[in-house]
């Protein structure tokens, strides 16, 4: 086929990142009127490839990308998303960009809005011409009609639930005339069931219209229900592309996480194999973490395994952790030890004996203008009164030079690279400050320690390092490890079981071996039949 | 019934600054045994001389910046601008709106500074305009202690402007020829003073603030008031929106500092004296207070604010003095009540805004996290 | 010339240049008919009268609270102690410690509730607190015209017309602290010694309490509060404990600065000291969130000396009265540059 048949051509499209390769030889076509699929699990690409369409800072100012886009048979290289949005690509993140104390009509109409010329304009400048209220209105009626839902247009966003905002998001971008493209990343993961089956209604309504559509989500059964066509990205790749016609959830799944079977690695030494001892149970658990939202996740942690936690960005595994420490607000029951732990205060949890390395390394992980052995020592002294000397039979003095020692003795155990001790954390390398922030959370003596996201962002050689100093602490100090993880194979590397969270609860918990079919379906929340589950909790 | 509770209490809430302080003004009106007539004048006097100042102010809320507590840089091109045509001697409505011309380029260029460094210090918007007020004070006093008569030529033939040394303009100086130049504009038109059941009313200055009235509601239908509103709502939905929220923000101070100019003159046309060195301090204090006690707060303000809250607030600084030296035998006490009471209207407000601000993010989250 | 660039770039491109033009002051001075043993004894003096006060804003700056644009608060507490003192007719070493201890009770209370308020207004603190000192200030001025003390230095007249605007201090605690084991050269250089050792008392107890496990801890709030909280610490009690610290602190530097200075000043007085001050820690290189004592005695040093200097020059150079502008530029152009820094 012609170049000119398709709306949107990808070619051979890469993208790196320092050495780090996310993209490879991406290459699909869109038709005009279509509605494509893109399914893949987190750092398969997906955000990657819609950064690049739009022309996103951080693709830019990293080098670009590789291979060519065309739309509408033009060859494109967009430098700014304003680029993208004037040549008619609309995108609908999951955070919603809305203005809450304008109407949905004021929204809708945002920095394009429809002005009344007049003489004053004329002199002065366009930016003095007043709106066409009214005219604006109309058109925001238009749009909000065309979704087929029920906004009114005068209604304040501060006042509009959630599911009306979503809705609201798609009507701005497709009120712009030129609109010829519209991606739509997980639109329904806030909405109802009833929303959702609207807003299906309404990408079929556009694609009729003549829109292409690119749909993100990770709810398989809508992607096989509304999508023309299906992309499978996975490890940067498509590893397939085909028409939507009789595929299954079951196929994509597999398709999402490969064909890894159990077996073909190195079965672990079980320290726990059932629930006779259980160090810590939860029991509808939920927490308000932004982006995170965990619901109802009931689960019980064996002593002494590595229990790892996994699903897809934004399902609420985040969360979990951070509720458990403390971090956010978070409710239901904990027993730790058979005792109640209570929630909302980390100090509890703490001295309870459970420590947490964050996820979020700079945020919370580190005092990023402070040195490294205070980085690393400060946790333990504070909890457990460790680098103090009693003066005066009162007073609490730290004691630098045993700081220093212990800190030294870190750095060696964990190969930290740095200048010294002494040296500022926010200098050194993401890596090395993912060990600091394993240095301080061991300095505690934990019993049982939670880990989010170890070797985000953090070159090969420290993963390694990071992962094999897991699995030594728990093999040699016998303690409990939860590993929370984005990345499937790490967690079935080095985990005994895996706990999938999808939507804010657990939808299943399998041994590390498993299928990784199974877990690509827990993730897409299918939940798998009594034979295939070693569910708990 | 527990509704309507917690109705009461957000009304009392979001409202207490105003209801504590019509509660101390209303013991001290009757106290102060000012006649009904004298309190009116005054309070029209008073809205004829301040409501512009007032109304300068909008804007930078409007445009999410808080409270332009910077008012003083405005204040200083008038100043300046009215030094310069009172040397040249021109005198009466001629001579104001000169000077009004001639301060609208300084405070384009001060506002412009202002709007820079604002840009520079998100977040903390009204310390650093607080901060800047001053430091302008130092360069203004630079400018006409020193300049004024030596760099910059000054017309004194009757040595009514500059000290004797011959450079730095004078304390106060009396301004003969513009005192009450738009006040009187009609009274003298039509050669009868203009006054309603004894209360003196400067017509044409309340056509100027009628005026400016009319150009704010207008400007707010505009392209560029809406943006305006957008950044002060979310700038950075707005900045994704393509809205250049740097370049408004500086257009906002621009106009509040051009208007400051404007108001700063009206004031001093009333006075009948220009105070070179003193009044610039508490400025946007009394502005800002009476903004707030209209009814304003930090991130919401509008035109009945300005008037509503500049008669109170005016109608309390009368009544103090006297009010308290007949409860309690000291003017003094009731001098220093008013500005207790000027300074503590502003500090509720801003801590009521922090307060409500840290609460409706809490709002925010909890409504994301109810969905599912 | 490489290593003067690195000299500049260590010290500070602001610290050099007002170094260098103290510097240069200096060396016009005597030139300008100026005795240079009065001039330097004057200026370290002034340091020393300042030196407590700017100390005081080490805890606050520490714990995340950003610059004490409250200063007034603990000003009030310190001047209500001395008052006190005078009242009850204290005289010497008494009243000179009378004034502390009282001032340090009364600025505990005021802190705690200034902390308590602070801690609820997270974000906007240097605002607040500014308009909370001034209402403050404003507030105190009533209580002395209604206060019923009845020493004759206090009050104006015979009574009943509230208290005097400046209190003279000589029969009482004036120069107490000061003339301990002062160094005198010559008829006009006089080196408060006895002031200096009480600031270098006050640094000491302020750097140990920092070394402490409470005092490690405040440090950690200001550097990240979010991994304070992470780590079991409670944020708020220490900003609390951080307010309370910094007004006692700043209720004994003001007593330190009146007996050198010789008088009380009542009423409007307190709000003079907060923007000199500030800009004073500013200047020794202290950022929004960390100050140490170094930044203390180089900011006191080099900005009070310029603020003396300056004009004191100028005038009799050029005979023109310019304290005013010197002060104004100086201490808000530092205050301004501090609060547009880009932030981590």
């Amino acid at each position: 086929m012609a170049l000119g048949d398709f709306l949107l051509r990808f070619e051979n499209v890469g993208k790196e990142f320092y050495g780090n390769r996310v993209l490879k030889n991406v290459s699909f076509n869109l038709e005009k009127g279509k509605i494509i699929g893109l399914v893949g699990e987190n750092g398969a690409g997906k955000s990657t490839m819609m950064k690049i369409l739009f022309g996103m800072n951080d693709i830019i100012e990293t080098g670009g990308y590789e291979g060519k886009i065309y739309l509408d048979g033009a060859e494109i290289n967009f430098q700014n998303p304003m680029d993208a949005l004037n040549a008619g690509i609309g995108m609908v993140h999951q955070e919603f960009s809305l203005i809450p104390g304008f109407t949905s009509t004021e929204n809708i109409m945002l920095n394009r809005e429809l002005l009344n010329e007049s003489i004053i304009s004329k002199i002065l400048g366009k930016k003095l011409s007043t709106l066409d209220r009214p005219q604006m209105r109309k058109n925001a009626e238009d749009a909000i009609n065309t979704l087929g839902v029920k906004i009114p247009p005068d209604m304040l966003v501060s006042e509009m639930p959630v599911g009306h905002k979503q809705f609201l998001e798609i009507a701005r971008e497709i009120d712009r005339k030129q609109v010829k493209l519209l991606v739509l990343d997980e639109p329904t993961a806030v909405l109802t069931e009833s929303e959702a089956e609207i807003l299906i209604s309404a990408m079929r309504k556009l694609a009729e219209r003549g829109i292409s559509i690119i749909f993100i989500s990770h709810r398989l059964q809508e992607i096989i229900d509304v999508c023309d066509s299906i992309i499978v990205l996975r490890d940067g790749e498509i590893v397939k592309d085909t028409p939507s016609k009789d595929v299954t959830i079951i196929q994509i799944a597999e398709w999402m996480v490969g064909r890894g079977m159990g077996g073909e690695k190195q079965k672990r030494a079980k320290s726990a194999d059932n629930d006779d001892d259980i160090i810590m149970e939860i029991q509808n658990l939920w927490v308000d973490m932004p982006g995170e939202y965990v619901h109802d996740v009931s689960l019980k942690v064996r002593r002494g395994e590595i229990l790892g936690i996994g699903g897809l960005a934004g399902q609420g595994k985040l969360g979990f952790p951070n509720g458990i420490m403390g971090l956010f607000p978070a409710g239901g029951k904990v027993v730790y030890n058979g005792k109640d732990l209570p929630l909302n205060i980390p100090k509890k949890s703490l001295d309870a004996g459970i420590a947490f390395v964050s996820e979020d390394r700079r945020g919370v992980g580190l005092l990023l203008d402070e040195p490294i052995y205070w980085n690393i020592a400060f946790a333990s002294m504070q909890v457990h009164n460790k680098y103090l000397k009693r003066i005066f039979g009162g007073l609490l003095l730290r004691q630098e030079k045993e700081m220093r020692e212990s800190a030294k003795q870190y750095m060696k155990q964990l190969e930290i690279r740095c200048t010294s001790e002494n040296q500022k954390v926010k200098e050194l390398s993401g890596g090395n400050q993912q060990k600091i922030c394993l240095a301080k959370a061991f300095d505690l003596e934990p019993e049982l320690l939670f880990v989010s996201e170890p070797t985000r962002g953090i070159d090969i050689g420290a993963k390694s390092l990071v992962l094999e100093a897991l699995k030594k602490y728990n093999k040699e100090n016998k303690t409990t490890i939860v590993m929370i993880s984005s990345e499937l194979e790490e967690l079935r590397s080095i985990c005994d079981r895996i706990a999938i969270v999808s939507e804010g609860k657990i939808s299943g918990i399998l041994d590390a071996a498993e299928l990784s079919t199974n877990f690509g379906l827990l993730m897409a929340n299918i939940k798998l039949d009594e034979r295939k589950v070693d569910c708990n909790g | 019934m527990a509704k309507n509770k917690t109705i009461i209490r957000d009304f009392l809430a979001k409202n207490i600054v105003i209801i504590l302080f019509l509660l101390i003004s209303g013991i001290a009106i009757p106290y102060s045994q000012y006649s009904g007539q004298h309190l009116v004048q005054e309070v029209v006097t008073r809205l004829g001389r301040d409501s512009f100042l007032v109304l300068a102010l909008l804007l930078p809320v409007m445009a999410g910046m808080g409270i332009n507590f910077g008012l003083a840089l405005g204040a200083f091109s008038g100043q300046i601008a009215l030094i310069l045509v009172t040397s040249w001697q021109v005198p009466g409505v001629a001579g104001m709106f000169l000077a009004m011309a001639l301060s609208a380029p300084i405070s384009i260029l001060l506002g412009s500074l202002a709007g820079a460094i604002l840009n520079r210090a998100k977040g903390r918007e009204m310390i650093t305009s607080f901060v800047l007020g001053f430091f302008m004070t130092g360069i203004y006093q630079f400018v006409v202690i020193i300049c004024m008569g030596s760099i910059i030529p000054i017309h004194d033939p009757n040595n009514l402007l500059l000290l004797s040394k011959g450079f730095g303009v004078r304390n106060a100086i009396q301004l003969t020829q513009t005192k009450g130049a738009f006040d009187m504009f009609f009274d003298k038109l039509l050669g009868v003073p203009i006054s309603i059941g004894g209360v003196h009313f400067p017509l044409f200055s309340f056509v100027i603030i009628g005026v400016l009235c009319g150009l704010t509601v207008w400007f707010r239908k505009t392209k560029m008031g809406q943006e305006m509103r957008a950044i002060g709502q979310d700038m950075g939905v707005s900045a994704t929106a393509g809205i250049n929220v740097d370049k408004t923000r500086i257009i906002a101070m621009i106009v509040s500092t051009t208007l400051a100019g404007f108001g700063q003159l009206i004031s001093i046309q009333n006075i009948g004296t220009l105070s070179t060195y003193a009044g610039t301090d508490s400025l946007a204090l009394y502005a800002a207070a009476a903004l707030l006690v209209g009814g304003a707060t930090v991130n919401k303000a509008s035109i009945p604010n300005v008037f509503i809250g500049t008669a109170l607030f005016h109608l309390m600084f009368i009544v103090m003095p006297l009010a308290a030296n007949n409860i309690l035998g000291s003017a003094v006490i009731g001098e220093y009540s008013r500005t207790f009471i000027s300074y503590t209207v502003v500090a509720a407000s801003l801590v009521l805004h922090a307060w409500n601000r840290n609460r409706d993010k809490e709002r925010e989250r909890l409504t994301m996290s109810n969905h599912g | 010339m490489a290593s003067m660039q690195n000299f500049i770039k260590k010290v500070g491109i602001a610290r050099f240049i007002i170094a260098a033009f103290l510097l240069f002051m200096l060396i016009i001075a005597p030139f300008a008919g100026l005795r240079l043993d009065l001039t330097i004894s004057d200026m370290i003096t002034r340091f020393g009268m300042y030196s407590v006060l700017i100390l005081s804003l080490i805890p606050m700056i520490q714990s995340g609270c950003g610059l004490n644009f409250g200063l007034p608060l603990g000003v009030i507490a310190g001047t209500f102690g001395a008052v006190c003192s005078l009242e009850l007719q204290l005289k010497g070493y008494a009243g000179l410690f009378a004034a502390m201890i009282i001032g340090t009770i009364v600025a505990i209370i005021i802190g705690y509730l200034y902390g308590k308020l602070l801690n609820m207004v997270k974000g906007d603190e240097m605002m607040i607190a500014t308009y909370v000192g001034f209402a403050s200030v404003a507030f105190m001025s009533i209580v002395w015209v209604v206060l019923p003390f009845k020493n004759p230095h206090l009050i104006l007249g015979y009574g009943g017309n509230g208290m005097r605007q400046t209190i003279n201090l000589d029969v009482y605690w004036m120069n107490k602290l000061s003339d301990i084991l002062v160094i005198k050269i010559g008829p006009y250089f006089k080196f408060q010694t006895g002031m200096f050792l009480f600031f270098a008392l006050m640094c000491f107890l302020v750097w140990g309490f920092f070394k402490t496990k409470t005092g490690t801890a405040m440090t950690a709030v200001g550097s990240n509060p979010d991994y304070a909280r992470a780590a079991g610490i409670d944020v708020d009690k220490i900003r609390t404990l951080s307010v309370v610290l910094s007004t006692v602190i700043a209720a004994i530097g003001i007593v330190v600065y009146a007996q050198s200075f010789g008088f009380i000043q009542l009423y409007t007085a307190p709000v003079n000291h907060t923007f000199s001050t500030i800009a004073a820690i500013l200047i020794g290189g202290a950022a929004i969130n960390k100050a140490s004592i170094k930044n203390v005695i180089i900011g006191g040093f080099l900005s009070f000396g310029i603020l003396y200097l300056a004009p004191v020059v100028i005038n009799s150079t050029i005979k023109l009265d310019i304290a005013d502008v010197v002060r104004l530029l100086v201490s808000n152009g530092m205050i301004l540059y501090a609060l547009t820094r880009k932030e981590r």
